[in-house]
């Protein structure tokens, strides 16, 4: 681990959170700066690749021209066969994919796209021919929306790969040719196969990564984020209806101040900061005075109780969840009539009955003191390890100073633990934004709330748990589901971004090795 | 003090037991113990309900998509964290924001794609293997962190004796690495297990509930509906799901600390 005095932080006595808001700002004073930099190297990197690409067109003798117009034709020319074939492969592909698929679904994409209006030319409809059989006039299938956009986006994906595949066979051949005038052999196939398992190994262990993660993560994103900018939910379901292309206009809706939408959205929004702000800190505190328990000199069996605590993470979620939702079940909601046993000895001590599941507020304390349970044991152990790595001398001079438990606490422990796990605790909060379990198990967002209803939110929902609950069941809404998901995003990035910032780990990256 | 807090921790766990054994039918029981002690929940278990089936079908899935998964993040990791290529920046920073979206988000559109790709059975354990895989190279940031803190010059000095870099890989950095190797199969392992939100969009319209995982299965049997006959079967379902895996982390748990704080503090 990083001894954080070992960096070169010159010592200034702010508190950690002031610390973070000061490096944040500075990265967004500086953004704008570091972007147009980046963009005129972007700039004139691309502008060297253009002109490299015309200069070895006019230089390149028959065989180079001509294959910038079919690929491959000049690895074949200079004997680079396997290579030259795939090359010529891949061209045939690429016209075929077009001419019989992609093209139909890429005109389709775009051609409202920057207007506005529907995705598709042909909505379902029914013909003037009656089907004696069906009892029912025929009906014709017209164009899937969805289809469209979710092949559009593919289609510009593979547009993009041809064509970078394109300007490679195009240098390659060049270089090729140089080659060949000092007199060199290209590398043959199997070279090339051999070169897979040395210095192009990380093609050989990303390719399949690779493309898991494009046809089942930024194919379907993709199409989720564009979906944000459509017209899609249950009243536009398709094959039956037509979506449109409406712009930002989502946007508009949900952050709008008058509707009932930007209120619901408000709402869960606040709800959803407050939860991962309680829960974060709640579990981090304790977890940390646990750890300072556990980590005492002289308390005996250390490793029994620890294991103890991590009982609760080990026990799946869905489990430990559901059974604590049982116990803290009202059973009617009113005294006397039973219900979970949590629910049941609060009513025999105190004659209250615990309104879990029925009032918002109740809901909610329930949520966050269960999430301790849950959250405690990993933040101890997480807490435990880094304790131990505190310089002992440190405490042993404030010792010597006659120093209070709670004053070496408060001045020793606490700024080191938040000097060390700042990244984390931020990590955490994000993870707590999208903490779906705790909230779906524990109370399935509910109690419900006549001002959420018609948006399809209940009173403990978070974003996550609205949005699963907008891409699922009677009142879908994906384009809203959409919506919340890229505002989750930018949340999400914004906080990171401070983490980023202060993260050694990718600053220091070649350090460490 | 240290006693009175696990003792409290461990409450709802003890309660979830012993109320696998009570005689008595309904959800609410009056007291913590129940009156009278029985196994016919459990055999009711394994004789009256598809939970075996679910049993096999969540392991086998949780093998298959913990061997894929673990393959692509040593995989991801590894080339990341060693070799120097001109797309690696890139893709490590489009993976980073990929990361920030929330996984369910695209659900809707890769439910769309396995429609397509598997039109006859894309309600299948197929479909979820694929969906707990095929993110997989997005969680590759602590087994970097891990291959980070491996000396380079281990690296080098096989190199110079003229092995190439699978090798060095298979032959140098992998024994090396047991306990990220370790930590990755735990963590992969028990997510099909613990998983309710992918299950419940892809399984929930099959008709044959013996389809359905573990997490769904018993998620069902609380519902409404099905509480009253059903708790204490799901207790005793809980007990035969929690014990093994609780047992299998409790057994690792060294490895699974190792990489929450190393992941942690490197941020």
């Amino acid at each position: 681990m990083n001894n954080p005095t070992n960096q070169n932080f010159p010592y200034v006595p702010q508190s950690p959170l002031v610390r973070l808001g000061r490096s944040f700002i500075a990265t967004l004073k500086a953004a704008p700066q570091k972007a147009a930099s980046r963009a005129t190297g972007v700039f004139h990197s691309a502008a060297a690749k253009v002109r490299g690409f015309f200069k070895s067109f006019a230089d390149g003798d028959a065989a180079t021209k001509a294959s910038y117009l079919i690929m491959g034709l000049g690895h074949l020319r200079r004997g680079q066969i396997a290579r030259g074939v795939i090359y010529l492969l891949l061209q045939v592909l690429f016209i075929l994919y077009m001419v019989t698929f992609g093209g139909r679904f890429l005109g389709m994409f775009f051609e409202n796209f920057f207007t506005g209006g529907n995705v598709g030319r042909v909505e379902t409809h029914i013909s003037g021919e009656w089907d004696p059989e069906l009892g029912e006039y025929v009906k014709i299938a017209g164009d899937n929306s969805f289809h469209i956009v979710l092949y559009g986006i593919l289609t510009v994906f593979v547009v993009l790969f041809f064509v970078l595949t394109y300007l490679r066979s195009v240098r390659e051949s060049y270089a090729l040719e140089q080659a060949a005038i000092i007199g060199r052999r290209p590398d043959g196939i199997r070279k090339d196969i051999a070169l897979l398992s040395d210095s192009k190994f990380h093609v050989t262990l990303l390719s399949l990564p690779m493309v898991g993660l494009f046809f089942f993560t930024i194919i379907p994103l993709a199409t989720m984020i564009l979906i944000a900018f459509t017209s899609y939910d249950a009243n536009h379901e398709v094959p039956e209806h037509l979506f449109q292309w409406v712009g930002f206009q989502n946007f508009g809706d949900m952050l709008s101040g008058g509707s009932s939408l930007g209120a619901t959205f408000r709402r869960v929004l606040i709800w959803t900061l407050t939860w991962a702000f309680f829960s974060t800190f709640t579990n981090y505190f304790i977890g940390m005075l646990l750890a300072l328990l556990i980590n005492k000199k002289g308390i005996r069996l250390k490793k029994l109780y620890r294991t103890l605590f991590v009982a609760t993470i080990a026990v799946p979620q869905f489990v430990s969840l559901l059974i604590l939702s049982k116990m803290l079940d009202t059973g009617g909601g009113t005294l006397g009539s039973g219900g979970g046993i949590i629910t049941q000895l609060i009513e025999n001590v105190f004659g209250y009955h615990l309104q879990f599941g029925l009032d918002i507020l109740t809901t909610r304390i329930c949520i966050i003191l269960v999430n301790l349970w849950i959250g405690v044991p990993y933040s101890m152990l997480l807490c435990s390890g880094i304790l131990m790595n505190i310089p002992e001398d440190l405490y042993e001079s404030a010792r010597i100073d006659r120093t209070g438990p709670v004053r070496r606490f408060l001045k020793i422990t606490l700024p080191y633990m938040l000097f060390v796990t700042g990244p984390y605790l931020i990590t955490q909060f994000i993870g707590n934004l999208n903490n779906f379990n705790v909230i779906f198990l524990l109370s399935g967002g509910g109690p419900g709330d006549l001002s959420l209803y018609t948006n399809g939110a209940k009173g403990t929902d978070l974003l996550i748990t609205w949005l699963y609950k907008l891409s699922l069941g009677a009142d879908r809404n994906y384009k809203l589901a959409s919506v919340i998901g890229i505002l989750v995003f930018l949340i999400s990035a914004i906080l990171s971004l401070v983490v980023y910032n202060r993260s050694s780990a990718v600053k220091g990256e070649e350090h460490f090795q | 003090m240290l006693t009175v807090l696990s003792v409290l921790w461990l409450i709802p766990l003890f309660y979830l037991l012993v109320q696998s054994f009570r005689g008595e039918p309904g959800a609410w029981s009056p007291t913590f113990f129940p009156r009278t002690w029985t196994l016919d929940n459990y055999r009711r278990l394994f004789t009256e309900t598809d939970f075996p089936r679910w049993y096999g079908n969540t392991l086998l899935i949780a093998v298959v998509s913990c061997a894929i998964t673990t393959l692509f993040v040593l995989a991801v990791s590894y080339a990341f964290s060693r070799i120097r290529f001109p797309a690696r920046k890139p893709l490590m920073n489009v993976m980073l924001i990929l990361g920030m979206f929330p996984g369910f988000m695209s659900m809707s559109a890769v439910y769309f794609l396995l429609k397509i790709l598997l039109p006859n059975n894309y309600q299948s354990h197929v479909s979820l293997i694929i969906v707990y895989s095929a993110g997989a190279a997005l969680s590759y940031y602590i087994a970097k962190g891990f291959f980070d803190t491996v000396p380079k010059s281990l690296d080098e000095a096989a190199r110079m004796d003229g092995a190439s870099r699978a090798l060095v890989f298979r032959r140098i950095i992998l024994p090396l690495s047991k306990p990220i190797i370790i930590y990755t199969v735990l963590i992969n392992f028990i997510a099909p297990w613990c998983d309710y939100i992918f299950v419940s969009y892809i399984l929930s319209g099959v008709p044959d509930t013996g389809m359905y995982t573990v997490s769904l299965g018993m998620f069902r049997w609380l519902e409404r509906e099905m509480v009253q006959q059903y708790f204490t079967t799901f207790c005793a379902a809980a007990v035969v799901v929690a014990v093994p895996i609780t047992l299998l982390f409790m057994w690792l748990q060294k490895y699974y600390v190792q990489g929450v704080t190393g992941g942690a503090v490197k941020g």
